[in-house]
């Protein structure tokens, strides 16, 4: 789950780092008074979850109170890369003299936190790390012992900041490392951390994205999602347990488990057909899960034909089958169905379904064809 | 032969009062696995399966008690990183976490301190494992595999049952298939399994199931490319995932780029390793 800048920033600045001055706004006239508390030099940043925002025109320079009304008039009614702006930032202006990039993330590889930094800040990090590696300093954090202070020293020496800002530069660093841990985040980013012409040091953005399979121990955060980056479908799916990600095809799928459901996509893809969706309805699927489920495959106008592929295991084909039953008795359809049912309790579900008008397959590459096929036939 | 688990194993089930794990305790039991005790904190003195069973309060009693030495974990996420602790300091060698869902930087955590202490941990977020014949510890089911010369190692839960399934309506039988699980941080990895698969002389051929997200198959491949003497055969999940969007799997995600379906089939195709284009037909591939 992604955070706002302002959301962030918040964050950042609860662990010590020092944040502009500045507040979120919901109006343009909100804007303006911000603007005016703050001397009238502000910058007005649209808060939507897309990279690219200042080329996009969503973050400008305010030289006024009434200017900063004017354009974020102008910034609250843009939509960036298709999202909506409902929100804007409005920080005083910085003058800025050099900037910085710091980070947190998970090195999947290394198995443990990263904290990367570079003197070339302000950019598109990513960029950096195609184009120059080596302008990015890398320091792996110990999760049991935490960020050490000569880790941050190191890192504070390694992208040449004047020895004067070590100090502060290490309360930064600590900073976020207690923000990344404190958030259960699998990133947390200042890009740019500035250094101000007044030789003070600044988190100019923020950005933390926070680990999912955490939220049960933050629900103060959870309730931070911004539900206007996900389908309505995506959202609906979550209420239930459902892993659900929309696709532009037209055959639905229900499969359980991840691997599984993806290769059901691509066996779909193979035999010349597109997969409407990727859903893994996770395993003990009960009835009301799948009857949901199918439910949001089927509010898919594009959806022609529904692929079910059940391999059970923890998911027991019994279980599977009734919500299978369940949801038609409550979804009335007639998109064709091809269902492969097999595993654990397999064939007590396929006597279960024996009177539902569904096509069976045995393979899955059989499944697959079939659902091409009547796909394509309507 | 076969790796990690068979015969000797003597099993201890964490959760095993709760609904997940009393089902598939009963599973392993019937599969022939030996399950020498549970534990449940609370629960004590109980027993399960009429009386087969003892239930501890702790892991140490359990395996002072019982002489267990290995473990699975059936319990929900939020405790599931004390119980792999717990595992651990009361001395098991091995550790197979069912469980879905732990937050990654508690993995992070539960892996080097793991490390420090020379504990194998299998998951999580896994099916568990599988020695067809001998013992089955987790959550495959038993029947869709035959005792034979191929070991399985995946990423994945279904997909892998999908695979040993297809391997057995030919004939195939397999000597040990490992689950290693979907999440970003796990205990076991696909070299750690290529290594003990080399060195199983039960073990002719190899299947590795992989999937979108990290570089756990690229580096297999090099792996590969170097050390291994046995062929492999290779299934990559993910070919139509849109990028930047996890499925399903923690650990099932294309970002800035890397982590892609088709960098992994190229990698491993240089290592001279066949791959699926889809799961069916990875039986002809080993033939």
């Amino acid at each position: 789950m992604k955070l706002h800048e302002y959301q962030s920033k918040q964050i950042f600045n609860k662990y010590g780092i020092p944040i502009p001055k500045g507040r979120v706004a919901a109006t343009a006239q909100e804007a303006r008074q911000i603007a005016e508390e703050l001397g009238g030099r502000v910058v007005i940043k649209s808060q939507v979850l897309v990279g690219g925002r200042g080329k996009a025109g969503g973050i400008r320079l305010a030289k006024s109170a009434e200017e900063a009304e004017n354009l974020a008039t102008q910034i609250l009614s843009m939509e960036i890369k298709g999202l909506p702006v409902r929100k804007v930032l409005v920080d005083e202006a910085a003058s800025i003299a050099s900037e910085i990039y710091l980070g947190i993330t998970n090195d999947r590889a290394a198995r443990r936190p990263v904290m990367m930094a570079s003197a070339a800040g302000g950019v598109d990090i990513e960029e950096v790390a195609a184009k120059n590696p080596e302008k990015i300093i890398k320091v792996h954090i110990d999760p049991l012992l935490g960020l050490r202070d000569y880790q941050a020293r190191d890192i504070a020496a390694s992208i040449d900041l004047p020895r004067e800002h070590w100090r502060i530069f290490g309360q930064i660093a600590r900073g976020l490392w207690d923000a990344y841990v404190a958030c259960d985040a699998t990133l947390a980013e200042i890009n740019p951390l500035v250094i101000t012409a007044d030789r003070r040091i600044v988190a100019l953005d923020g950005k933390m994205v926070l680990d999912d399979n955490a939220l049960f121990r933050h629900p103060d955060l959870a309730e931070m999602r911004d539900l206007d980056v996900e389908a309505p479908s995506e959202i609906e799916a979550r209420k239930y347990g459902l892993s659900f990600i929309k696709l532009d095809g037209n055959i639905g799928c229900m499969v359980n488990g991840a691997g599984l459901a993806m290769t059901t996509m691509d066996i779909i893809k193979l035999f010349g057909g597109e997969p409407a969706n990727f859903l893994d309805i996770g395993g003990g699927a009960s009835a009301d899960k799948v009857a949901a489920a199918l439910r949001i495959i089927l509010s898919d106008p594009n959806v022609k034909a529904v692929l079910f592929n059940v391999f059970g295991g923890i998911t027991r084909g019994d279980e599977v089958a009734r919500g299978i039953l369940a949801a038609l008795a409550e979804v009335k359809t007639n998109v064709p169905m091809v269902i492969r049912l097999v595993g654990t309790n397999a064939e007590e579900g396929r006597r279960i379904l024996a009177d539902a008008k569904m096509i069976t397959a045995e393979t899955l590459a059989d499944a697959a064809r079939k659902a091409v096929a009547v796909a394509q036939a309507a | 032969m076969s790796i990690l688990v068979d015969k000797h194993t003597r099993l201890l089930v964490q959760g095993i009062t709760g609904n997940e794990g009393l089902f598939h305790t009963i599973q392993m039991v019937e599969y022939g696995t030996n399950v020498v005790a549970g534990v449940t904190p609370g629960k004590g003195g109980e027993w399960v399966l009429d009386g087969k069973i003892p239930v501890f309060d702790s892991v140490k009693i359990a395996v002072d008690t019982t002489g267990a030495n290995t473990s699975i974990i059936f319990v929900p996420a939020r405790f599931a990183p004390d119980a792999i602790y717990e595992a651990a300091d009361a001395g098991l060698e091995l550790i197979v976490c069912i469980t879905e869902g732990i937050p990654v930087q508690d993995m992070m955590r539960v892996r080097s301190y793991l490390d420090q202490k020379g504990v194998r941990l299998v998951g999580p977020n896994c099916p568990g494992l599988l020695t067809p014949g001998e013992a089955k510890v987790g959550i495959i089911p038993g029947d869709i595999a035959i005792p034979g010369n191929v070991g399985v190692v995946s990423r994945s839960g279904t997909l892998t049952y999908e695979v040993l399934y297809a391997l057995k309506l030919v004939g195939m039988g397999v000597s040990t298939c490992v689950g290693i699980g979907g999440d970003p941080i796990n205990g076991t990895n696909f070299i750690d399994c290529l290594r003990m698969f080399e060195e199983d002389p039960q073990t002719e051929k190899i299947v590795l199931i992989g999937e979108i997200g990290g570089t756990d198959e690229e580096k297999a491949a090099e792996f590969i490319s170097d050390y291994l003497t046995k062929p492999v055969v290779s299934f990559i999940a993910g070919q139509t995932a849109p990028p930047g969007k996890r499925m399903g799997h923690a650990g099932a995600i294309v970002e800035g780029g890397a982590g892609t379906a088709v960098e992994k089939v190229k990698a491993l195709q240089a290592a001279g390793v066949r791959v699926a284009s889809h799961p069916e037909e990875i039986p002809g591939l080993l033939s």
